[in-house]
């Protein structure tokens, strides 16, 4: 996940790598390390009084407005109160969550658990302790690694947001072309470097007719929309979109949803999902191979996959991974679920060799295209 | 002149205890320059498996890192101008009023704050006012109907820069220019009337060229000043990575395009020789200024 800003704080985390020469405990150690599921603590007794004896979870790049994980840490402190969480550098990125893991390993401060999209995750799986939880089972095969070095959590369409009173309702991607969008249209990030904007060229591909085995579409699209004097280039914040200064952004419907929630009484904002394909996709939990606390780090992949989270992540906007088997369970809130945008005719999700090569295309064209 | 006192010798011998007292600050620039700039550095020769190479350094010839290299020089270049001339104006009308008038104690400390006042604040102060729909924008086209976007939204493109930027090179100059103003002796400018000379020539043969060092010097820290500035440009321009920092950033912490971490310290290789080059250029100038200034 990319919330951007200060590349400060990786390099903070990396000085603090230097400075600091405190060792991780390696108490509870090599048992919890190696376990790749619950039996092998036994019960789900065993493994809270092995995360309990660790005392502490360290986690990264969690902003506590991303898809209800604020109030997932509180409920997992609420649960668990004899663990101490630590969050580290909220805003940072899924590619410093894994920096923070190398920079700080054989330390206790290092991060236990990553939340990360799945081009860092495809290219770092020998970072990761393969665990499968509880709930694996019924993950889609296509939404996770068969060892369960990381597993898909929570994910959602990409969505264009807008202020009905600054601009006409969209029902097309060409719609964005028009001279009422002057200077409006907006996209979470750079798509060489955040998530998010990526999926937005991704989006503007397949809307366009292309094909996700080639990006040049979707850039197409944003050069056009440049020319027009309409594409908005800074950095969009949720302050930025309160005040009015973006009336139009490309972002993740669950992070929409937040930000009109975050916004009510004050800018009516409403969320599309274009008809056609949709372009989605899951963020990802794995556990730190060196993790300074690796019990606790399996305790809290469990909770995620519980159905009292997956529920929470519904909260936020997001899709939680399990839902097809909560909803034959019975156990998903069926009332969160319908009020999500409605689902596009036909789904995409790209793979790793396409996103491989839509990120050695963007890398090549896209300042140019936009410029 | 020394005319008493003990000799001198230039291998003057420091007392043990004062060089003690260096070491606090000794490990501080080690631990927080030295060596994350040899890391930074070093990660520029090395592969991602630790051997050595020479790609990353190579790929700093590439056109599009050539083209952030160039704007980050013509950005810092225009603004060091700029605040250079504005700057020098202001100290020129502050050198006129009483050294200790409130007035003069008042731009100074102004100047002080607002030369530290840049990144992220910065950024929101100007979209605050120069936004889409920022105070002034919409003052303009209220009250004159002038659309200052007619041509396009510059504020979130390059030239949009220069504007934050002058709000912390103009300040920065005043406070570095001023000392050096306030070194020319109204001895001098006497000396210069008894022997028969006009302003012209005062500011001619004597101002000008004893100025003339300070002002390349400040003309360089501008340049390393605004060369360095981040957060500013990353709060305004999110799409391209147009300047060198931003690119670091881009090749340190993308989640999209990956296994570029390595030219961030080939990039950074970059930016560390222009500022050594900058900076001793500056500290030549400044050795010259100071001359006069004792």
């Amino acid at each position: 996940m990319i919330r951007n800003r200060m590349i400060v704080g990786a390099i903070a985390v990396a000085s603090l790598g230097l400075a600091g020469c405190a060792s991780a405990s390696a108490s509870t150690g090599s048992t919890s390390a190696k376990a790749a599921s619950l039996s092998d603590f036994g019960t789900m007794a065993d493994l809270e009084k092995a995360a309990n004896a660790e005392g502490t979870l360290n986690v990264i790049a969690l902003p506590r407005d991303w898809a209800n994980y604020g109030a997932i840490l509180d409920a997992f402190a609420a649960k668990y109160p004899k663990i101490k969480i630590n969050e580290a550098s909220p805003d940072g990125s899924s590619a410093d969550e894994i920096k923070a893991a190398k920079d700080l390993k054989g330390q206790n401060t290092a991060p236990d658990v990553f939340d990360i999209g799945l081009t860092v995750a495809l290219a770092n799986t020998d970072q990761f302790a393969p665990y499968k939880v509880a709930g694996w089972g019924d993950i889609d095969a296509s939404l996770k690694d068969p060892k369960g070095a990381y597993t898909g959590d929570y994910g959602g369409y990409m969505a264009i947001g807008y202020d009905p009173k600054a601009v006409p309702a969209i029902t097309s991607l060409n719609d964005l072309l028009k001279p009422e969008y002057k200077s409006a249209v907006a996209i979470n990030g750079d798509p060489t470097q955040a998530g998010a904007a990526f999926a937005a060229v991704g989006l503007a591909t397949v809307q366009n007719g292309g094909k996700l085995d080639d990006y040049q579409a979707g850039v197409d699209f944003f050069s056009k929309l440049n020319k027009a004097g309409n594409f908005l280039k800074v950095d969009v914040t949720p302050a930025l979109i309160a005040s009015g200064e973006v009336p139009v952004d490309f972002d993740w419907d669950y992070l929409q949803a937040a930000n009109k929630k975050a916004m009510k009484g004050q800018r009516d904002w409403n969320i599309v999902i274009l008809p056609g394909t949709g372009y989605a996709a899951y963020y990802n939990q794995a556990i730190n191979v060196d993790a300074p606390h690796p019990a606790a780090a399996r305790l809290w992949e469990e909770f995620l996959y519980t159905d009292g989270a997956q529920n929470m992540w519904l909260e936020g906007g997001a899709r939680p991974v399990r839902a097809t088997a909560m909803t034959k369970a019975g156990t998903l809130n069926k009332a969160l679920w319908d009020a999500l945008p409605a689902v596009p005719a036909t789904t995409v999700v790209p793979t790793s060799e396409q996103s491989k090569t839509a990120g050695v295309l963007l890398g090549n064209k896209w300042a140019s295209a936009v410029n | 002149m020394v005319t008493s006192g003990p000799p001198l010798s230039t291998k003057a011998k420091i007392p043990g205890g004062a060089a003690l007292g260096l070491l606090p600050f000794g490990a501080y620039v080690a631990i927080f320059l030295a060596i994350p700039t040899l890391l930074a550095v070093g990660t520029g020769f090395t592969t991602k498996s630790g051997g050595f190479t020479l790609d990353s350094v190579k790929a700093l010839g590439d056109p599009v890192v050539v083209g952030t290299f160039w704007n980050s020089a013509w950005l810092s270049a225009l603004t060091a101008v700029l605040g250079v001339t504005f700057g020098a104006i202001i100290c020129y009308a502050l050198i006129g009023m009483r050294p200790d008038g409130t007035f003069r104690n008042a731009i100074n400390a102004i100047s002080g704050v607002l030369a530290q006042f840049a990144g992220v604040p910065l950024a929101f102060a100007y979209i605050a006012a120069l936004g889409l729909n920022g105070m002034v924008t919409l003052f303009l086209k209220d009250t004159w109907g002038i659309n200052i976007y007619s041509g396009g939204t510059w504020l979130y493109q390059m030239p949009g820069l220069v504007l934050p930027y002058m709000a912390f090179q103009i300040p920065l100059m005043v406070i570095v220019f001023l000392p050096a103003l306030e070194a020319l002796r109204p001895q001098w400018a006497e000396a210069n009337a008894t022997l028969g000379g006009t302003r012209f020539t005062y500011w001619t043969r004597v101002g000008l060229p004893v100025l003339v060092p300070s002002l390349i010097g400040s003309l360089l820290l501008l340049f390393a000043n605004a060369f360095s500035a981040y957060a500013t440009a990353a709060a305004l321009i999110s799409q391209g990575s147009q300047i060198v920092p931003l690119q670091i950033r881009a090749a340190l912490s993308s989640e999209t395009v990956l296994g570029h971490e390595n030219l961030a310290g080939a990039l950074a290789l970059g930016m560390i020789l222009t500022m050594v080059v900058v900076m001793s250029l500056y500290s030549l100038a400044d050795r010259r200024s100071t001359r006069w200034r004792r």
